[in-house]
């Protein structure tokens, strides 16, 4: 790699890469992507500090957090993608993350007027419009409706938006991070609509937030009658405040901007609203000039997490690819991985559970011998949905939709285990 | 078997056989007309949930001088990042659509219910029906859709149709092969797999803190 080559590379783990590229050609395995060079004090024969001295007690930390050599592990924002952070978004470190769950303080953020802070004591819920009882109710009255459990993906629909014109942002954090995966402690929203009385003509919902944006989207009621819910709880702790604390809505396999955080209303109707955040905003524009609207639900996709630019290969021999596939239409039943940009393909095992309209762990155990890759997945949903080339969707829809791109994300990775975000030939 | 027992054994038989319990229907107290009027904001195409009022393209420009245009410019072009609202016809099917209020917008519900919600950024639901209706007349002056001496009311309001209402269709997905269209190719697949695009050539990507 030239000198000029380097200075191009701004990846964020580029410090650690060229340690990790450094350590390859020597021929020395490095661990993982904290590619930090090891301490020999701490290593055997001696013993480490840790082995001999006492550590904290229970009482050091109330409220346990990770520990400080993972404090790279975090959200990250694209500053230039919006006016003002107070309405923007940011990203969930999925190079870092295994399993299926999204843990709470990594879930990505997107909201439109800021955070806002709220007290449950001062929260309310009102239920109103085409029911036979317009009722108020408190955030504990919520909680009393019969509960659930039940893991889900939210996906803004914009996630990987920013590559409709091609290979842009250098990481599947920023390409593919408008995801997590929780579990939500709530109540079916059916149970509570069905407590007001739906009138005959009740056909569609509109909920809206309690934030400064007054979030509303406009939700027909089949969906809200099959598996929307009301949450309090994810992962099993109450919401965080970006995520719509004290109650959202859940809107299983549909773009998350419908999953009105901080809800404090609902009315029902007998016909959509059309407001900004569904014609303004949350429409595809086809390359005809004509916008699809009412887009809600999210297709079949995959990314490889790891490798990833963020996370690049740090040793030749054995080596795991993963990554992670979902579904709005219903579960992953294949995923299948490529490592020559699509000429040639292998199914991966699947691992972990696999719920409805949830993220799906994928794995290939293989040995690299350094030669080249181009890392594609391509994911196959319950339905038999495929998850299309960049290209087949670009034929059908031009360019400037912006919204559900969840074509086939390609990896170059190099032979010093450098990756980067490409698109390959069809 | 004891009388007890025996009786023990048929409770709980009847227990595990019983439906459901019905539980108290006291969840929740009835909304009152106040409660759902100060929440109740929203405005629909067909104009239900619009106010009494309004106002004039000349108060409008006043308004959003004052309260907008640090934002959205003095003619609502837009200024940095923050939204373009007028103009951009005819940019629909180019390589760079410019979706304003009179480019793209189906309908002009939206304009009066979202300014009236959400905006003036960071002092949402400030303004009054009347200067919402202001605002919202200006925007149409500005997208060249009404004359400097237009006034919006609620009674003149659904008579107000913007360009680009028949610009939308129903969501025609999935779009792409599925199984049933054949299974995806495993092998030999392509014979020439070339780099086309690289997001280093962009350089677009945040750098980490220490870099």
């Amino acid at each position: 790699m030239s000198q000029n080559d380097s200075k191009s590379v701004a990846v964020p783990s580029r410090r650690r890469f060229l340690t990790g590229a450094a350590a390859l050609g020597a021929g020395a395995v490095v661990g993982g992507t904290a590619a930090r060079a090891s301490n020999p004090e701490n290593l055997p024969p001696n013993i480490p500090d840790w082995s001999r001295y006492l550590g904290d007690g229970v009482d050091a930390r109330p409220y346990g957090m990770p520990s400080e050599y993972e404090a790279h592990v975090v959200r990250r924002s694209v500053p230039w993608l919006t006016a003002d952070p107070v309405s923007s978004v940011n990203f969930t470190p999925l190079h870092e993350l295994d399993g299926i769950i999204t843990p709470n303080g990594l879930a990505f953020e997107r909201h439109h007027g800021g955070i806002a802070e709220i007290d449950p004591a001062d929260h309310r819920l009102i239920i109103h419009g085409l029911v036979e009882k317009d009722l108020i109710f408190t955030v504990d009255e919520i909680k009393r409706f019969p509960r659930t459990n039940r893991v889900y993906f939210l996906e803004c629909a914009a996630n990987s938006g920013m590559e409709w014109r091609g290979a842009q942002l250098n990481g599947c954090q920023f390409t593919h991070g408008m995801i997590h995966n929780v579990m939500y402690t709530g109540v079916m929203l059916k149970d509570v609509l069905a407590h007001c009385g739906l009138k005959p003509n009740a056909k569609w919902l509109l909920p809206e937030g309690a934030d400064a944006s007054a979030m509303t989207r406009s939700i027909p009621m089949e969906k809200a009658l099959d598996d929307c819910m009301i949450a309090w709880k994810m992962n099993g702790e109450a919401l965080r405040p970006e995520q719509g604390y004290p109650m959202r809505l859940v809107v299983p396999g549909w773009e998350g901007n419908m999953w009105i955080k901080w809800l404090r209303r609902i009315e029902v109707g007998d016909m959509p609203w059309h407001h900004r955040e569904e014609t303004s905003k949350y429409t595809d524009l086809l390359a005809n000039g004509k916008a699809r609207r009412f887009t809600w639900q999210m297709d079949c996709k995959s990314v490889i997490t790891n490798p990833s630019p963020q996370a690049p290969l740090t040793a030749k021999g054995r080596n795991v690819i993963t990554g992670l596939a979902w579904s709005g239409r219903g579960t992953i039943q294949r995923v299948d991985v490529s490592m020559d940009g699509g000429a040639n393909w292998q199914t991966a095992r699947l691992d972990g559970p696999s719920f409805d309209k949830s993220a799906h762990r994928f794995y290939v155990d293989f040995d690299w011998d350094g030669r080249e890759l181009l890392l594609q997945s391509r994911a196959i949903d319950s339905t038999g949905y495929v998850q299309p080339t960049k290209n087949q969707l670009r034929a059908v829809r031009g360019e400037n939709s912006i919204y559900h791109n969840n074509g086939i994300q390609t990896w170059l990775v190099r032979s010093n285990g450098e990756a980067e975000n490409v698109e390959v030939s069809s | 078997m004891s009388k007890f027992l025996l009786r023990s054994v048929l409770t709980a038989g009847l227990l595990a056989a019983s439906p459901a319990v019905v539980l108290a229907d006291d969840l929740g107290r009835p909304a009152t007309a106040e409660e759902i009027a100060a929440w109740d904001i929203d405005v629909r195409p067909d104009g239900m949930g619009l106010p009494p009022g309004q106002g004039s393209v000349e108060d409008g420009e006043t308004i959003f001088s004052e309260r907008c245009a640090a934002c959205h410019g003095d003619f609502a072009e837009g200024v940095d990042r923050w939204p373009v609202l007028s103009g951009g016809f005819e940019t629909l099917r180019s390589d760079r659509p410019v979706k304003t209020i009179g480019s793209y917008w189906p309908y002009l519900s939206t304009v009066w219910d979202y300014v009236n919600r959400a905006m003036p950024f960071g002092d949402a639901q400030s303004m009054t029906p009347d200067e919402v209706y202001a605002v919202t007349a200006f925007l149409l002056y500005a997208n060249d859709l009404v004359d400097d001496e237009f006034v919006l009311s609620q009674e003149n309001f659904t008579d107000v149709r913007l360009p680009n209402e028949n610009g939308f269709i129903e969501d025609s997905r999935p779009d792409t092969p599925s199984l049933a269209d054949g299974a995806p190719c495993m092998s030999n697949c392509k014979t020439d797999v070339t780099v086309t695009m690289r997001a280093r050539v962009l350089d677009v990507t945040p750098d980490h803190e220490e870099d």
